[in-house]
């Protein structure tokens, strides 16, 4: 079975202008969002109680509004989640009540109303934890870039360096931009997605960028235009074969793992799109922009070799 | 060529043997259990084995097994149902020297164990509890210790007759504000002779003359990492109370608590447990009655009949001298003269005061420590749950006053290291505490964990098989020889989660799916190379000689960039994401082998040193 027959010859950086303006659209619209509509942050960053509860049969969250307003909680958000009996509230942070009493309160106000309603999950925490992994996540993105700028630059060169980071940048604001469009939930899971996204996008990046190296000291010909459109070509199917493979387990992953997991398989999915797009355009335009030619990506020639060894 | 020596084979043979020995105890159940373990982590008394056995079989219980080791008994139970009678049974038959806690034992078979073979540790938010991040308010602590001396500073500045306008706390930091410079030196040279621990500086210009009050640096460090040490020590004593059976407290940086309690799901019992406190007080033991005509019901009017933690009973007077809020500090150590271990005790001011007046009319008598605790209980009575707060006062400590003592003392004569440093925690945490709080809590539910393990495990299950049909398909024979080594990928994965102990989490489990999706694209690439090479004209032998040659230093790199994103993740990210980090992180290094070597040493057993036309690839 073949996706693509044989070699392909695809001239993919002559088309890197039109993808450099798609590129910016989007995240122009992804930053315009973000800084307008800002994130959905769960309770996670925010602070905050949630509580996750199960009625046997379907529920009207009407009659669940007025349990909660009558126990004082009238600001509360309340949801389905996942199934019609299956209801999520969300109750921000109060200065004037002690935090850890309030799933108790609300709780007991539930089970007075009905007692077959059954407590799945609480979750409460207090502002400056939510600060804290806000600064925390900040930090580990940026630990994770500067991280993999070193590594590429010691195995590669800075361009290229600059090229996979600019990549990466890009498929964090994309994903982040769908997330604030479509305002859906950004939790700490999300976030450890988004990571696993910097990862993947690298990967398919790091695979390009290898054969780019092989073909610049191998093919004696060609531009850098030309070389970099014939290692996309050449790693065209794998990129495709091993995106199409991840999907396949995070589709798993996002019709099967239940409603917990979902944001965090959604992240990952647009991720890979993402990612399998910008490592082929922003990456390798990145790098080429910046000027690579085949002198830089050369084995240094050792000085002291023979004179007959040498071709 | 494309053969591999015997020793590669051999290695990978070992490997395999080794991995599913380790993952198979995941595959056996877990059995509901109850768990008997000494409330204050003593031994268990000989008989105790002998009595639940009575117990249960009187009951009609009938158990699987019993395993009994030093601390603990096991009683293992066909179902959940006659877990919950047995263990409330044996609760009333045990009494509060031990614990009775519900537990799922893992059955892993004797063979398995003897191996150190165990199951995966699963995390909350599969098995159900309540997860709690405490903080300790360090700002109350330092306060306190404040306050404390404010108190003190009171009475020897009047006792040394010096003047002074107003002691007072501002911040982090106690004012006191004298009339002129000349008592200020006075009352500056007393302070610094009686606390050594405190930091003087003269502030203040013109008519003011302030002196300036604080803990120094060292002081300040030992009073957080008391207040800290005293409040983990409380909370495992009411963890205890709780009968959970594998409970953790940890210390988390400087001021934080972790408390996990898997299997709890009444949260609030949890949190009243959690929060209840401990006093203590001093007593004067009455040596003028007797105990035993007082056991038997004659108390004397004026005292009052105590047990002893280790047995025995004593007559105690009503009348209170010093009570826990009174003490500033209590230290083990050693005396100097004798080298014995002995806690060292400092008392404020008011209570300084009150242990002088006492001793000096009772040097020779004995004194004893009453230790006060607000227990509760919850206990299901005709499917109504019912709950008892009871108030448990017991004797830690009784010894002879030796010499008139007020604001410090010693006791001595303690047994061992280990006694010294268990009395001086007790006594700390009598004492007036730094309140701690629940800054953050995770609390899952059982039919959610069980779902989540349900869910966690058919999205592996389905995402493993779709990947496995689609390489099968689209490589043929090298499809099926990366599916073995995606099969061997998830037995290496289970058996060193397992070997680790690590916590398998509900992200953890996202991070194996993740990984499976992943760990083909080493096979992807080397066989997508081999293609290549074909294309080229190359021979099949060369082929995948050239294949596997040039996809290596690719996979390296790809792999290594993701493990910097991993243990990225992993030094950042708390408890959950951990999860995440670990499973991808040993999911990489795992597919690494796997794909390279497994698949090698598979496809040269197949076409090794063959004579091939073409390849089905």
């Amino acid at each position: 079975m073949r996706i693509l027959s044989g070699a392909t010859k695809i001239d993919f950086m002559g088309k890197r202008k039109l993808a450099l303006v798609f590129s910016l659209l989007l995240i122009v619209i992804a930053l315009g969002s973000l800084f307008t509509r800002s994130l959905a942050f769960g309770i996670d960053f925010t602070g905050g109680t949630l509580i996750e509860v199960a009625y046997p049969g379907s529920v009207d969250l009407g009659g669940i509004r007025d349990v909660l307003e009558e126990a004082g909680y009238g600001d509360a958000q309340v949801q389905h989640f996942g199934t019609s009996r299956d209801v999520l509230i969300r109750i921000a942070p109060r200065p004037d009540r002690a935090s850890a009493k309030i799933s108790e309160d609300v709780l007991a106000a539930l089970a007075n109303a009905d007692a077959a309603v059954e407590m799945r999950r609480v979750e409460f925490v207090g502002p400056q934890v939510g600060e804290e992994l806000t600064e925390q996540g900040g930090l580990a993105m940026l630990y994770a870039l500067i991280g993999i700028l070193i590594y590429v630059a010691l195995r590669f060169e800075y361009r290229f360096s600059f090229g996979a980071v600019a990549a990466l940048v890009h498929d964090v604001i994309i994903t982040l931009g769908v997330f604030s469009v479509f305002q859906l939930e950004f939790d700490l899971t999300v976030l450890a997605a988004l990571l696993a996204v910097i990862g993947y996008s690298l990967n398919d990046t790091i695979v390009v960028f290898d054969r780019i190296r092989e073909n610049f000291r191998k093919m004696r010909k060609g531009t850098p235009e030309q070389i970099m459109n014939v290692s996309i070509n050449q790693t065209l199917s794998r990129t495709l074969m091993t995106s199409l493979t991840t999907l396949l387990v995070l589709m798993a992953l996002f019709f099967l793992g239940g409603e917990i997991i979902h944001s965090f398989a959604l992240a990952l999915i647009v991720g890979v799109f993402v990612g399998t797009y910008s490592s082929i355009f922003i990456a390798c335009s990145t790098t080429l922009a910046l000027g690579v030619s085949k002198a830089d990506l050369m084995p240094v020639e050792k000085e002291d070799k023979p004179v007959d060894e040498q071709p | 060529m494309n053969q591999y020596p015997a020793w590669k084979y051999l290695l990978i043979i070992v490997l395999l043997v080794v991995g599913i020995f380790y993952a198979l105890p995941n595959l056996y159940g877990e059995d509901p259990a109850v768990q008997i373990s000494a409330a204050r982590g003593g031994v268990l008394a000989d008989t105790i084995p002998g009595l639940v056995e009575t117990k249960l079989s009187d009951a009609g219980l009938s158990t699987k097994a019993v395993e009994t080791t030093d601390e603990r008994l096991l009683i293992r139970l066909n179902n959940t149902e006659d877990q919950l009678t047995a263990a409330d049974l044996l609760k009333d038959a045990l009494g509060d020297g031990y614990i009775a806690a519900l537990n799922l034992a893992p059955s892993t078979p004797a063979w398995l164990q003897a191996i150190n073979a165990l199951p995966m540790y699963l995390g909350l938010d599969l098995r159900g509890g309540v997860h709690f991040l405490m903080e300790v308010d360090m700002d109350d602590a330092v306060q306190k210790a404040l306050e404390r001396y404010s108190s003190d500073l009171r009475g020897i500045l009047r006792k040394a007759k010096i003047r002074y306008i107003s002691i007072r706390d501002k911040d982090d930091v106690l004012m006191v504000k004298f009339r002129t410079a000349e008592d200020r030196d006075k009352g500056m040279e007393l302070i610094h002779k009686e606390y050594r621990d405190l930091q003087l500086k003269e502030v203040g210009e013109g008519d003011e003359y302030l002196l300036q009050i604080s803990l120094s640096e060292t002081e300040l460090r030992e009073t957080r990492k008391l207040a800290l040490q005293q409040n983990i020590t409380t909370l495992r004593n009411r963890v205890n109370e709780l009968g959970v059976a594998e409970p953790i407290i940890q210390q988390q940086g400087d001021r934080r608590v972790v408390v996990q309690l898997p299997g709890v799901q009444d949260t609030a019992t949890a949190k009243r447990i959690l929060g209840a406190t401990a006093t203590l007080e001093y007593r004067a033991v009455d040596v003028e009655n007797d105990v035993e005509a007082a056991r038997n019901g004659r108390v004397p009017a004026g005292s009052s009949l105590y047990k002893h933690r280790d047995g025995g009973h004593y007559l105690l007077k009503n009348q209170i001298i010093v009570t826990g809020d009174q003490i500033i500090n209590a230290r083990s150590g050693f005396d100097n003269n004798t080298g014995s271990p002995q806690v060292s005790v400092t008392l404020d001011g008011k209570g300084a005061r009150k242990m002088l007046e006492f001793t000096k009319v009772s040097v020779g008598k004995p004194m004893a420590v009453v230790f006060i605790e607000n227990k509760s209980s919850t206990r299901v009575v005709d499917g109504e749950t019912v709950v008892t707060n009871r108030k448990v006062e017991e004797i830690i400590s009784v010894a002879t006053i030796r010499d008139v003592f007020g604001r410090q003392f010693q006791t001595t004569g303690l047994d061992s290291p280990q006694e010294a440093h268990e009395l001086a925690l007790l006594l700390r945490s009598g004492a007036l505490a730094a309140p701690i709080r629940i800054i953050e809590e995770r609390t899952v539910g059982p039919s959610l964990g069980a779902e989540n393990i349900e869910q966690g495990f058919q999205s592996v299950v389905i995402g493993f098989v779709l990947v496995l049909i689609f390489m099968a398909l689209y490589y043929k024979t090298f499809g099926l020889v990366a599916d073995m080594a995606l099969a061997l990928n998830l037995v290496f994965i289970v058996a060193l989660l397992s070997m680790l102990q690590a916590t398998l989490t509900m992200p953890g489990i996202a991070g194996i799916v993740l990984t499976v999706g992943m760990a083909v694209d080493a096979n992807v690439l080397i066989f997508e190379r081999i293609r290549e090479e074909l294309r080229n004209g190359n021979t099949p032998q060369a082929s995948i000689h050239a294949g596997y040659a040039k996809a290596l230093s690719t996979i390296a790199d790809a792999n290594v960039t993701t493990l910097i994103a991993a243990i990225v993740l992993f030094s950042f990210g708390t408890g959950p994401i951990k999860g995440f980090a670990v499973t991808l992180s040993l999911g990489i290094i795992t597919s690494m082998f796997t794909s390279i070597m497994g698949t090698r040493a598979v496809i040269n057993l197949i076409y090794g040193g063959r004579r091939l036309q073409r390849l089905p690839i």
